[in-house]
């Protein structure tokens, strides 16, 4: 088994009352790309900060490429891009002078760095807007021309932290598909999210981070088998019986929507546990226009986990 | 077992300087001061709106106030010059503190953080930038006085030698202001907390007149202002008079703001996660 190429153990981390991290330990395969998905104030962003040597671990350590990000930060910024929560690109500058001033903080001979911008630009779209001071752009554009400048380096890992908040789902897509590319051309990518949707399409590996702990770790498959097999959907003929329906099936702990006008809960054995709702619900008179069995969705993975389903 | 050998040799070279050492510490410097000027190209109303003050207060001071103000063995204009170019480097450092929290709550710090950069060039590219906008306001400032009338009494190179000291005053007053940016956080904070403390301090000193008719309280306080004594020294080059004690006691204010300021402002530079 080849070494991880992002490796943390038990890395805690603190701010005066807050326990932002609480031991959270993780392995990231090179070449892949890794899943952070959690709510606000999970923590994601603590420990991107880490690993991008922005900030130090109360204890614990992490490694990046087998380095040691508290002992060797200097090293570790050679080897990383970083595009953080907020479009970190200098607004007085055009698009081509944010890309060619960030190249030459990595030190690229100065054509280099002109070329590199050159193709990003190209890659992200940004080739008609280039001469454009950055004020002019939209929050896509300035989205697309922050991870573009995470990229000039060629960093042989790649944060993206909440890449696509606040994006349109076009520029969204966009952005996937580059992430998508990175990652064919070797580029290991962790890249943290609320987004179930962005995590299941994109990480090869996920884990799930709520206040400060992992509470899951798997691929998208196996975290979705980890809450059963699927999720038994039943809409009730009359919506005024939402409450009534839900008291009838407590048992099954079930969850009520009431915009969907359903009443919905996990199944570990849909076929056992079919025929013995249609029995109480047809006990309690209960008229229903529709079942469905489904398989669960990240988000309802992610909502069991962290303890709000 | 290779790996820990490759281990090792990284944690040996920890603190040995980056490959391109001092080179790569002037080329950071130099892009972030190219980064700092742009922000002044990109947005003129920034020293438009500071060379308009200094100009207003030279024609107001000189023609309104000028005539009834008694000044020793010169005009009031020779007087005003060195003053106000003084003030003009002053509230022109202001705008160090004000970039350098416009870039902390832009998010921009972080990605520098996170680039194999040397730290301090964020600091000294901004400082740096600043210094070049306050040599561009005083020559701009100076030309406006010739324009009305003032004639410096030193040879040439005593004005070149206090346009010098007046820029390197500036460069000490960024740092200042560099520290309470970094301290803030915010630009508006930044902007109310970098003039508050200047303005007594301007007024209160021989910038505008001589301090002779203040009262005697303040006339204490103005003559140990670090601004008092660099007016003066700067005032007896370009008038060509004595200096007197003025020109140690601004050196030792110039270099103990300057290396005092510079060091709490790289301290909290590395404080603000």
């Amino acid at each position: 088994m080849a070494e991880p190429i992002i490796s943390v153990q038990d890395v805690h981390r603190s701010y005066k009352n807050v326990h932002a991290l609480q031991g959270v330990s993780f392995d990231v395969p090179e070449g892949t790309v890794f899943g952070l998905l959690g709510p606000n104030g999970a923590g994601k962003t603590t420990l991107v900060n880490i690993l991008t040597t922005l900030l130090k671990p109360n204890k614990g350590t992490a490694f990046v490429a087998g380095i040691d990000v508290v002992k060797n930060p200097s090293t570790v910024r050679n080897l990383i891009g970083l595009a953080g929560q907020y479009a970190a690109v200098d607004e007085n500058l055009t698009g081509k002078e944010n890309l060619e001033m960030v190249g030459a903080l990595y030190h690229l001979p100065s054509k280099e760095a002109k070329r590199r911008a050159q193709k990003l630009l190209e890659e992200f779209s940004l080739t008609d807007a280039a001469n454009r001071t950055v004020k002019t752009y939209s929050g896509g554009m300035r989205r697309r021309l922050d991870v573009a400048s995470s990229l000039i380096g060629e960093p042989k890992i790649l944060f993206l932290d909440e890449p696509t908040t606040g994006l349109d789902p076009q520029s969204r897509l966009e952005l996937w598909e580059v992430i998508e590319h990175l990652v064919k051309t070797g580029t290991t990518v962790l890249l943290t999210t609320q987004y179930l949707e962005e995590a299941d399409r994109l990480a090869d590996t996920i884990v799930i981070i709520d206040q400060g702990k992992v509470v899951a770790q798997g691929t998208a498959k196996e975290l979705k088998a980890q809450i059963g097999a699927g999720v038994m959907e039943i809409h009730p003929a009359d919506k005024t019986k939402l409450g009534m329906l839900a008291e009838t099936l407590k048992e099954y702990h079930p969850h009520i929507d009431m915009p969907s006008g359903l009443v919905s809960f996990s199944v570990h054995e849909g076929s056992k546990t079919l025929p013995e709702m249609i029995r109480k619900v047809d006990a309690a008179g209960i008229e229903v226009s529709d079942i469905e069995l489904r398989k669960p969705t990240l988000d309802e993975v992610f909502l069991e986990l962290t303890k709000k389903f | 077992m290779t790996e820990e050998i490759i281990l090792e040799k990284s944690t040996s070279t920890a603190h040995a300087p980056a490959p391109g050492g001092l080179r790569w510490l002037l080329s950071d410097i130099y892009t972030m001061t190219w980064r700092g000027i742009m922000r002044y190209i990109r947005l003129p109303q920034l020293l438009i709106f500071s060379t308009i003050q200094p100009v207003l207060f030279l024609l107001l001071f000189t023609y309104v106030f000028g005539g009834a103000i008694q000044t020793p063995g010169t005009n009031y204009l020779n007087y005003l010059v060195p003053g106000i170019l003084t003030q003009v480097v002053i509230f022109g450092s202001i705008q160090t503190g004000v970039g350098l929290a416009e870039d902390m709550s832009a998010g921009i710090i972080s990605r520098f953080r996170s680039l194999p950069m040397a730290r301090s060039a964020v600091l000294a590219g901004r400082t740096l930038a600043d210094l070049c906008r306050n040599i561009f306001v005083m020559v701009l400032m100076i030309t406006v006085a010739f324009i009305i009338g003032f004639r410096p009494e030193g040879s040439i190179l005593h004005v070149i030698l206090a346009l010098g000291i007046i820029a390197l005053f500036g460069f000490s007053f960024s740092w200042i202001s560099a520290t309470i940016g970094l301290s803030v956080k915010n630009t508006e904070t930044a902007q109310v907390a970098g003039f508050i403390w200047v303005f007594p301090l301007v007024f209160a000193s021989s910038i505008f007149v001589p301090i002779g008719t203040m009262p005697h309280w303040l006339q204490t306080f103005a003559n140990i202002s670090p601004i008092t004594v660099t007016v003066n020294w700067v005032r007896a080059l370009i008038l060509n008079t004595p200096a007197g004690d003025n020109w140690w006691q601004s050196l030792v204010w110039i270099f103990g703001l300057l290396i005092d300021f510079s060091l709490l402002a790289v301290l909290q530079y590395g404080k603000t996660e």
